[in-house]
């Protein structure tokens, strides 16, 4: 065993369960283990990114329980016994979710830093307003930030996904 | 012939990893036993380090080594190098004060590195660092460049007691000087051009690793150009040879320039490695970032504009401070000189120029390119200019435009300040955007808006910028220290699939798919046969990387010229196995035929015959079809354009809504018209931001006031309008591709528009001038002062 080996533990730590894209999960986390932490360090769910510490940019947006949520805003323990999805669990197979689909047709991102935390906004506003307008979608927004593409094909991209998203 | 080749709007080959999650930027590289580092910062901007206590530290859970500025000295570890030497106006050469990686007797910024903390968790480096007792012994700051130049200031470098970094002209000043005493009109005009903090989405990052074994270092860092660090940071730092260096960035979140230098935490993460004999990882908090990342601009100017009865400019005299932090990044001394003053001449055909520009030393992160990097600070002043000498002079704004620009019959065109412009039509894309705007509408809004109490205004800008960089033997004349070629590498393989490795850098711009556009155009096949390899000095031979709009002007070729050479090779090989001769050999689109006959190969049994032939002139040819290439532009490119802003304002709350932003650039060719649109919105919406939302403000103790995203207004979705954008394009002459950049435009042309169009709309109230970013409450402020 290395020094750096994070099976090395001190003392007992809690067990956090839950579902993750649909597999359950249980681990042995420290307490104040954030869900994001959770997901990228503990299961490797990289897409998953953290783009600011003050919950302000969104590129950790997942979803828990269905609903749209900034996992780097809660712990792990938090999550216990929930079902979280985060965007490696969106794709089908290679068919890409119809949001997915209509970022990569209208070139909704460009380095693809934010773009994992706006898809899946996007698809939590479809879910609570399925035919939204140009405004909604640009205040919707306010809690994710892109810094590449200015928000125009981004804008255009959750449009075109909502309509799909009917279809 | 290729349907996905040059022109066409093909979707993004690298999407779909983006899109599934599976990127793979620095942060989710891991390596197995890897240590977490924490780096303990300085919470004053001017200090003296007394002593680093770091006993109690050592003994925290988790903790595994620490290491202070003393630890690197002693290890001989070398001053971080800047690229660019500038000379004063004297001759002397600028003062290039020591750089190390870790502060050393004396911190100078908010954020500076005093210890690194490595740790078997995150958390724990992070909790250990809060038992480092640092005793410093606090200095007076100097903030703002006019702290520095005071008589009382202390010097921010022992050795640079005067806090200049140089004090540099270009220009005559003599024939500028007499234009003025000629002139009819002088208008002159103060600017400030607000510092910026860059705020790529990704946090810079880094995982090094040393190899005791082999002697081998590899650094994961997230960069815009891994050959660059790998040079300054091997050559220059820590003394390590190339062979057992290895630089990686594969996916990196955004750079808009504040990626392309050499960081502190690179060379502190590499040395340390091989210290603790284990990888250690870093990633930045963004809090962290706000007070590490470079800055951009922060300028400080005024200049005249001289005229003549009927309007013509005569003569352009600026004289500009420009701040440059505590230390000279890789770029810094490159961006207030090359970078902006040499685009003074606009579009116009102003005939004297002068321009000086002194850098100072401040207790502030070091300031080096943010996208458009010294060319947008140029434009703001230029049009900010134009337009008060428009309004001052009582001609239209379109009007004296007009009657300055180069026209188009006019290229090559030497300007006063060292460029030559290759090509353009200014007028053109000028009249266009005015029509795309709907100029001549404009009355009609005005009055609508007027009739619900708003103020509208219009403003318009130009710019020209010089990018590709660079002609490497015009840079070196410029002060560049190295050469700024690019080089690639062509290989087909076997089955007629290719493997491009360029030295340019892709994070965000689409390379992956253009570059295999360009190269699928070249051998007639689509681009799902390309794939393009870049950042990771251990497959790709060597690079500049990507920076000043360079990639495709400068890379482009490279590529277009090792697929040349494929291409002429191959058509040997395909003569052989004909039986022709070669002369006799024509390739077109993907196809090797006898002309005139119906004998022919294609491309990919050619690539097989390259490889596995029975029957091959090995005497005459070797086997294989893989190509190198390194190319160098003949100038520089110079995409320019026309922004047109239209805004309402609200006069009793200073509200300002965009009701109309139009760009029309000439980038030149367009290889993919779908990324060179969002090439421009993103820019658009950095220089939009510049002008109403982003600044970054200190207080007089040098701490970071706008140190998140609560303090510093980022552009969100819902203060961003939609963009109307296009191109009208005179194809580059600059390079074989024809191409010129599209990179930065749209932070370069915007911000003046966009306040140009605030004081048009606030003309009427007698407001003739406001700064950037211009809030609401700076705007009512504005309105209130004026009435
Ligand atoms: S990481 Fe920025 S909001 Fe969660
Ligand atoms: S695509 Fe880069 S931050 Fe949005």
């Amino acid at each position: 065993m290395t020094r750096g080996d994070p099976t090395r533990r001190r003392k007992k730590m809690p067990t956090v369960s839950m579902t993750v894209n649909g597999k359950s999960v249980s681990s042995e986390v420290e307490p104040r283990t954030l869900l994001v932490q959770y997901l990228r360090e503990n299961l490797g769910l990289t897409g998953t990114h953290v783009g600011c510490d003050t919950s302000q940019c969104g590129a950790c947006v997942v979803h828990v329980n269905g609903e749209s949520a900034k996992s780097c805003t809660m712990l792990a323990m938090q999550a216990e016994g929930s079902d979280v999805s985060t965007i490696e669990g969106l794709a089908e197979g290679d068919t890409l979710h119809p949001m997915q689909e209509a970022f990569r047709d209208n070139h909704g991102l460009q380095c693809g830093f934010c773009t994992p935390g706006m898809v899946m906004s996007a698809i939590d506003l479809v879910r609570t307003n399925n035919n939204p307008s140009e405004q909604e979608v640009r205040e919707w927004l306010e809690g994710n930030l892109c810094r590449c593409t200015g928000y125009h094909n981004i804008v255009k991209s959750i449009l075109a996904g909502a309509k799909a998203m009917q279809g | 012939m290729s349907e996905t080749g040059i022109g066409v709007p093909v979707k993004r080959v690298e999407d779909r990893r983006f899109l599934t999650g599976r990127g793979n930027y620095t942060d989710d590289i891991n390596q197995p036993g890897q240590l977490y580092a924490w780096i303990l910062r300085s919470p004053h901007a001017h200090a003296r380090i007394k002593s680093v206590d770091i006993k109690k530290a050592k003994e925290a859970p988790g903790v595994i080594a620490i290491f202070t500025g003393a630890d690197m000295a002693s290890d001989e570890v070398g001053s971080i190098p800047c690229g660019w030497q500038i000379h004063n106006k004297d001759g002397s050469p600028m003062n290039e004060p020591a750089h190390p990686p870790m502060a050393f007797e004396k911190v100078r910024h908010v954020g500076d590195q005093v210890a690194i903390v490595i740790a078997e968790t995150k958390a724990q480096a992070r909790d250990g660092s809060e038992l480092i007792s640092v005793d410093y012994e606090v200095l007076k700051a100097s903030i703002m460049m006019n702290d520095s130049l005071s008589k009382d200031a202390l010097p921010v470098h022992d050795d640079v007691p005067s806090n200049i970094c140089f004090d540099w002209e270009l220009g005559d000043k003599e024939s500028t000087d007499a234009a003025f005493e000629e002139a009819d009109h002088i208008v002159s005009i103060e600017v400030v051009n607000n510092r910026l903090i860059p705020n790529a989405m990704e946090p810079r990052a880094a995982v090094a690793e040393y190899n005791s074994a082999t002697g081998k270092y590899t650094l994961n860092t997230t960069t815009q150009n891994p050959h660059v660090i790998r040079l300054l940071m091997g050559a220059f730092v820590l003394q390590i040879p190339e062979h057992k260096l290895r630089i990686i960035s594969h996916d990196v979140g955004g750079g808009f320039g504040s990626k392309i230098f050499h960081y502190a935490e690179e060379a502190i993460l590499t040395w340390a490695s091989a210290k603790v004999s284990q990888p250690i990882k870093w990633t930045a908090e963004r809090s962290e970032a706000f007070i590490t990342d470079a800055h951009g601009r922060d300028h400080e100017t005024s200049a005249d504009l001289a005229l003549d009865k009927s309007g013509r400019f005569l003569g352009l005299r600026v004289s500009t401070n420009a701040n440059i932090g505590a230390y000279l990044s890789t770029f810094g001394s490159s961006v207030p000189t090359y970078l902006y003053a040499t685009l003074m001449a606009g579009v116009y055909t102003t005939p004297n120029i002068y321009c000086e520009v002194k850098t100072v030393f401040t207790n502030t992160v070091p300031v080096d390119a943010y996208r458009g990097a010294g060319r947008p600070e140029c434009t703001y002043l230029l049009e900010r200019l134009v337009n008060k000498a428009a309004n001052e002079t009582g001609i239209d704004p379109v009007e004296i435009r007009k009657k300055n620009m180069i026209q188009s019959d006019q290229f090559p065109y030497q300007t006063p300040v060292a460029l030559q412009y290759d090509v353009g039509d200014y007028p053109a894309s000028f009249n266009t955007a005015l029509k795309s705007a709907d100029y001549e509408g404009f009355a009609d809004r005005k009055s609508d808006s007027e009739s619900r109490g708003k103020c509208r205004g219009i403003g318009i800008s130009t710019y020209i910028e010089a990018c590709g960089i660079a002609p490497s033997a015009v840079a070196g004349a410029l002060g560049a220290r190295a050469g700024l070629y690019e080089s690639a590498q062509v290989r087909v393989h076997p089955t007629g699939s290719v493997t491009v490795y360029t030295g340019t850098h892709n994070h965000g711009q689409g390379h992956e798919t253009t570059f295999a556009q360009l190269v699928a155009e070249s051998f007639g096949i689509e681009v799902d046969q390309v794939e393009i390899s870049h950042g990771d000095t251990g497959e790709v031979q060597f690079g500049m990387g990507t920076y000043g709009s360079r990639s495709m002007a400068v890379g482009g070729p490279a590529i277009l010229n090792a697929c040349n050479k494929i291409i002429e090779k191959a058509k040997k090989i395909a003569a052989h196995i004909l039986e022709a001769s070669e002369s006799d050999v024509e390739f077109k689109d993907g196809v090797f035929q006898i002309s005139g006959t119906d004998r022919e190969l294609s491309f990919a049994e050619v690539s097989l015959a390259a490889y596995v032939p029975h029957n091959y002139p090995i005497e005459e040819i070797e086997p294989g079809l893989d190509e190198n290439a390194f190319y160098d532009p003949l100038n520089f490119s110079f995409p320019a354009g026309c922004h047109i802003c239209e805004v309402e304002v609200d006069p009793e709350t200073g509200e300002i809504e965009i009701n109309n932003f139009t760009a029309v650039d000439d980038v030149g060719r367009v290889i993919n018209p779908m990324i060179v649109e969002g090439q421009v919105q993103g820019g658009l919406a950095q220089g939009i931001g510049q002008a109403l939302l982003e600044g970054c403000v200190y207080d007089e103790s040098g701490q970071l006031l706008t140190g998140s995203y609560m303090d510093y207004t980022m552009p969100r979705a819902d203060n961003m309008p939609n963009f109307n954008v296009s191109t009208q394009s005179v194809l580059g002459a600059s390079n074989p591709l024809e191409v010129k950049g599209v990179g930065e435009v749209g932070a370069i042309g915007s911000p003046p528009a966009v306040i140009n169009a605030i004081l048009d709309a606030l003309n009427p109230l007698g407001v003739s001038d406001i700064s950037m970013p211009a809030s609401p409450l700076k705007v009512w402020q504005a309105i209130q002062k004026a009435q």
